[in-house]
């Protein structure tokens, strides 16, 4: 039960009082965190992983390049007013923020450029940040949710044996009815141009609870493929109502905040076959886990439970970390510095350079892909891989191999997304040698 | 009813409305006769799993209609108050590993005891302020049971199987290639048997009796020596019941979790249309507006193509504020909804 | 002793009826505004940028924009007693017809966009307003979050509202205003706080004046008994609509603040949902209905508690955060409950007891 871990927590809150005082040299990492709020569930893994890994880090390489790392929890609620205070309140300690929610991420765009922090918001907020020449402090490698809508589609194909199968076909999109769930739109209204599939723009609004109306709709258009781009509440129902109208579920395609174990899990073994893009393996079977596991959980230092270690948002808040810490890392080395300014972490995250050799080094290899960033690149490579839910043995399998998007169609979108924000802002393309 | 006859006259605003309806479903009658069976069936679908939706709907208006009947309070935390039931239900199953038939008892203890501790704390003090401080107390009210539900059980997402059925009834998708959801199903049964206990209990009862003199006037009730703080435990109480058996129903559909707090914007709508007064009328609210958003969603794109040439896709996600223009409308007509006890104003 | 009208004489009648009548008040009225106004701006353009934004955004702003939006509310629901939960959708009014006016027409001034904004907003407040002639009470209540959802949906639905843009996000584009940059990334926190003063002062001097004369006596005729108020002639139908006109302009300035000066940003589904028409209801209602002093108060408090809860307990306590956010919510809930059970005329009828009692201090009897 929580309300023991909870009294624990106040206990020790008044046994330490504000006596905590700092080491010596550390750095501080931000995390805007949500446990509280409609998106709470996936908030709360997200941010335990998230301190995890710094705390792996502290324990197993007593830092990044022997620097501590202190990881302060900001609770915004995924609400943007709250947001916003958290980045007003920990801006003056911390260099790099994930919002980890849309709405905040556009406000923080422009502050970060005028205060030289750095905006990592990873698979998520404005795509068209990947422009680095317009966005120069925003990044949100290693993949967009454009890049998403054109992998889903490359997957859709493989299931009607090539792209040209495609032609005829009917896609339905289900998506939040938010910019969130808007961004694939224009993406797939080109691919369907290209491979000439009709597109089906299904919206459900918020908090989506009540769907009915929208799958009776799918039941009567009978598409061949459903995508979805949906949150919180929105996802489990969605798939609860998918399986109530028959719809095939390997048929069912979520984007990567539409697959975890919390959004299949409610729909019990209906939801069996369900597919969601991802950009990182599922399971808790890497080396990474198993440090995890041995170094902070089996001393109590875990921020979580020990069977959440390995759901997919927790793997996914882990690689949020693990980006962040060999920016650093980058950065200390980029500058000789153990405390390197915004533009210099800045400097590291465009320096990065994640190849396969170094995620071995870190516990994570075949855990994702590599990446490389660059000045003008700040989106990554772009690929990613379907995974498949398994309603027995209630695991995420990966089913295809990494692949990319359909630069063709994906990248004139951002130039042109980029350069309406750079006319808009008044925004100078810099450049980048 | 021949004197509500009597009093239609087609050119006052009730009658317009009426002949409106009449044509409306006139054309859908005829609209079922001519259009061939695989639109039919879609459309008795439609209308069905409107139905069904509406009862989960009543199922959170009816909480409001008891609370504001006897006390005159319009009870925002009713939503809240179905979370905190479900988090309690769920908490109880899945943390401690009751079967249910012990653990929504004992939610129901929590339930009554959360009654008493609401009047004990709030209430008592608040007998005889304006309606709209009344209204702003329960809605710190349900920022209090929504924090202390989070704090016992977590924000996590939790599941609730009380062994209900669900997904879609093969029976009925077999035989007649119609999409019937079972959990909704019961939820209708168990709406139908609660609406016939509650009735039973305010008519056939020697509390119930008390309750309906508490209802009609607080002074008098109190004056006969009815004790006005027992008595608005006793409605909490019940109230704190329906709300069990929504955060049952509508957690075992979509989880326990925040989100089920919201639900009490659905009900709200449902109230306008049927009364804030009114048992009955929150049972057909709901199933009007479960039919109407249902209806729309489909078919206001179509129908608007089809008519002004607009964009089908303009038309859609409108569920949210369909129900509350539906009943806007309604309003406009009854200002007092379909069944509410008519406004009455003297200087 | 401390405070006191011995000796405070009237010689003419407009001298009677000002709207501050005793001396002190009226001090101490002007003695807040060059403080507010001067002072402020001042000391935030002398502090270095990081701390003054630590005051401007989380604090200052938001305190000046919902006391802005919270004195349009208090006029329609305190002054005039139809209460309303569409303040949301109001303000999301006032903030795409300020994203609309400012991208269709780049040079014009940028305070004449924002009271533009506000007529917009009061138009579209007038036509939601309707409905109140023949809708009472918590049904004219239910029926205002009509206007919340569809406002909301409207603008999430149709490109036009938002230029098209990819994903419904309208972002404020940077403008001046006597070659002071005020929106965007670049403005200064002096100028975006003087900014949004002027405004509140404006409207809120103009608010005080509009309740203490003809139209404001109507519409508090109406709030305490509208078929009285009808027998002795005041109009229904043109007071209910100039509370819903004169509070949606207020609104609409609120909301183009918001958006524009504040935020930067805005989705309207999360920035302009329900959740903030509650807020400000909260405000007025701890505040004081029908009180413009208590628009202030209530707006201040409603926006320094969570700060201070977060920084006591998080900060302070070392707490973790999820379990300060939960007992945050469980406070504020139960300070609402508070206040209305030990004061339900709010914040501003303990100000107005203080002053009786210093009026009286040292001597009582």
């Amino acid at each position: 039960m929580k309300l023991a871990r909870i009294t624990a927590a106040l206990a020790v809150a008044v046994a330490t009082g504000a006596a905590a005082l700092p080491a010596a040299a550390e750095i501080t990492v931000p995390s805007l965190v949500y446990r509280t709020g409609p998106y709470a569930p996936n908030g709360i893994p997200w941010a335990n992983a998230f301190q995890d890994y710094f705390n792996l880090l502290n324990e197993r390489d007593g830092g990044i390049n022997g620097v501590k790392v202190k990881v302060v929890e900001c609770e915004t609620a995924y609400n943007t007013t709250q947001g916003v205070e958290c980045y007003e309140s920990t801006k003056a300690e911390g260099l790099v923020f994930h919002p980890r929610s849309t709405g905040i991420t556009y406000q923080l765009i422009p502050k970060a450029t005028t205060d030289h922090k750095v905006i990592h918001s990873m698979m998520y907020g404005r795509t068209s940040a990947a422009n680095g020449k317009v966005f120069p402090n925003v990044f949100n490698f290693p993949a967009n949710y454009w890049d998403a809508a054109s992998i889903m589609l490359k997957h859709a194909g493989d299931m009607e044996g090539g792209m040209d199968g495609l032609k005829g076909k009917t896609i339905a999109l289900v998506y939040h009815n938010s910019a969130y769930g808007k961004e694939p739109i224009r993406t797939l209204e080109k691919l369907s141009e290209k491979h000439g599939f009709a597109l089906e723009l299904l919206p459900v609004d918020h908090p989506g609870q009540e769907q009915k109306a929208t799958w009776l709709k799918v039941r009567q258009m009978r598409p061949d493929f459903v995508f979805m781009w949906g949150w919180g509440v929105m996802n489990q129902v969605a798939i609860q109502e998918a399986a109530s109208v028959r719809f095939p579920m390997d048929r069912f395609i979520g984007t990567w905040w539409s697959g975890s174990e919390n959004d299949v899990l409610p729909a019990g073994a209906a939801a069996n076959g369900y597919k969601s893009i991802t950009v990182h393996a599922p399971g808790a079977s890497f080396k990474v886990h198993e440090d995890i596991l041995s170094l902070l959980y089996d001393n109590g230092k875990g921020a979580g439970e020990r069977d959440r270690v390995g759901e997919v948002v927790y793997n996914r808040g882990m690689l949020e970390a693990m980006y962040t810490a060999e920016a650093y890392r980058t950065a200390m080395e980029m500058h000789k510095t153990d405390n390197p300014t915004g533009d210099q972490l800045r400097d590291g995250f465009e320096a990065l350079n994640l190849d396969q050799a170094r995620l071995a080094a870190i516990g994570m290899e075949g855990f994702t892909v590599p990446v490389q960033v660059s000045c003008e690149n700040h989106g990554g490579p772009g690929l990613g891989a379907i995974q498949q839910w398994n309603a027995d043995s209630k695991t995420w399998t990966l089913i295809t191999d990494f692949v990319g998007a359909d630069r063709e169609i994906i990248d004139p979108l951002i130039a042109e997304d980029s350069a309406a924000y750079a006319s808009e802002n008044n925004v100078e393309e810099r450049a980048c040698n | 009813m021949t004197n509500a006859l009597q009093r239609l006259n087609p050119l006052r605003p009730e009658g317009i409305a009426l002949l409106l309806l009449a044509a409306f479903l006139g054309r859908a009658i005829w609209w079922f006769a001519v259009s061939d069976a695989r639109d039919t069936s879609f459309a008795t679908e439609i209308i069905i799993s409107g139905l069904l939706a509406g009862v989960m709907y009543s199922l959170v208006a009816l909480g409001f209609v008891l609370i504001f009947k006897s006390s005159g309070i319009f009870n925002y935390s009713q939503g809240v108050m179905a979370l905190f039931a479900g988090l309690f239900a769920s908490g109880f199953m899945t943390d401690f590993g009751l079967s249910p038939f012990i653990a929504i008892p004992l939610t129901m203890v929590v339930m009554v005891i959360t009654a008493i501790l609401i009047e004990r704390f709030v209430l008592q003090y608040l007998v005889g302020q304006e309606p709209i401080i009344l209204f702003m107390a329960t809605i710190g009210l349900a920022y209090v049971m929504e924090g202390i539900g989070d704090l016992v059980w977590g924000s996590d997402v939790k599941r609730l199987d009380v062994g209900l059925p669900s997904g879609a009834s093969d029976f009925m998708f077999d035989c007649c290639n119609l999409y019937v959801e079972k959990l909704e199903v019961s939820a209708a049964v168990v709406a139908a048997v609660l609406v016939a206990a509650l009735m039973a209990f305010t008519q056939y009862t020697r509390i119930g009796r008390a309750l309906r003199a508490v209802a009609d006037d607080h002074q008098a009730a109190l004056s006969v020596g009815i004790s006005l703080r027992t008595i608005w435990v006793i409605v909490w109480s019940i109230a704190g019941f329906v709300a069990l058996t929504a955060g049952v129903m509508w957690g075992a559909k979509s989880g326990v979790q925040f989100s089920l707090s919201l639900i009490a914007l659905k009900a709200l709508p449902v109230l306008m249309i049927g009364g804030f007064t009114s048992i009955p009328g929150a049972i057909i609210g709901g199933l009007i507006i479960g039919v109407g958003e249902k209806v729309a969603e489909i078919y206001l794109g179509p129908t608007m193509a089809d008519l002004f040439g607009a964009n089908p896709n303009n038309f859609t996600a409108i569920e949210n504020w369909f129900a509350y223009v539906l009943a806007l409308v309604v309003l406009l007509f009854r200002p007092q909804g379909l069944f509410g006890e008519k406004i009455i104003e003297r200087v | 002793m401390f405070y006191r009208e011995t000796g405070d004489f009237k010689t003419s009648y407009s001298a009677d009826t000002q709207t501050f009548p005793i001396k002190l008040d009226r001090y101490r009225f002007w003695a807040i505004a060059i403080f507010a106004g001067i002072l402020v701006p001042l000391w935030i353009a002398s502090v270095p940028r990081q701390s003054a934004e630590f005051f401007v955004n989380p604090i200052l702003l938001p305190f000046l924009i919902f006391s802005l939006a919270a004195i349009g509310l208090n006029i329609l629901t305190g002054y005039c007693g139809q209460v309303s939960l569409g303040t949301g959708g109001f303000m999301a009014v006032g903030a795409y017809a300020c994203y609309k006016l400012t991208t269709a027409f780049p040079d014009l001034n940028l305070v004449l966009v924002i009271f533009a904004s506000g007529a917009i907003t009061a138009g579209v407040g007038v036509l939601f307003g309707l409905p109140s002639l023949r809708i009472k009470g918590f049904y004219l209540a239910v029926a205002t979050l009509a206007a919340q959802f569809f406002l909301t949906w409207m603008f999430s639905k149709f490109g036009w509202f938002y230029n098209n843009s990819a994903t419904g996000q309208i972002t404020m584009p940077p403008r001046e205003v006597f070659g002071i940059a005020i929106t965007g990334p670049d403005a200064a926190p002096w100028a975006t706080y003087f900014f949004c003063f002027f405004f509140v002062f404006v409207m809120g001097w103009a608010a005080r004046n509009l309740v203490r004369g003809r139209v404001g006596r109507s519409w508090m005729a109406i709030r305490d008994m509208d078929i009285a108020a009808e027998i002795i002639g005041v109009n229904p139908l043109k007071t209910k609509l100039s509370a819903f006109a004169v509070s949606s302009f207020l609104v609409g300035i609120a909301g183009a603040l918001y958006f524009g000066v504040w935020y930067g940003s805005a989705e309207p589904t999360e920035a302009f949902g329900i959740t903030l028409s509650f807020q400000i209801l909260f405000m007025i209602i701890i505040g004081g209905l029908g009180s413009m002093t208590g628009s202030f108060l209530g707006a201040g408090f409603m926006v320094l508690l969570p700060i201070l809860l977060k920084k006591l307990m998080v900060d302070m306590g070392g707490m973790e955060v999820a379990v300060a956010k939960h007992i945050e919510i469980v406070v504020v809930g139960a300070l609402i409950i508070l206040f209305l059970i030990l004061e339900p005329h709010g914040l501003a009828r303990l100000w107005q007891l203080a002053k009786e009692k210093l009026r009286l201090w040292p001597f009582p009897y």
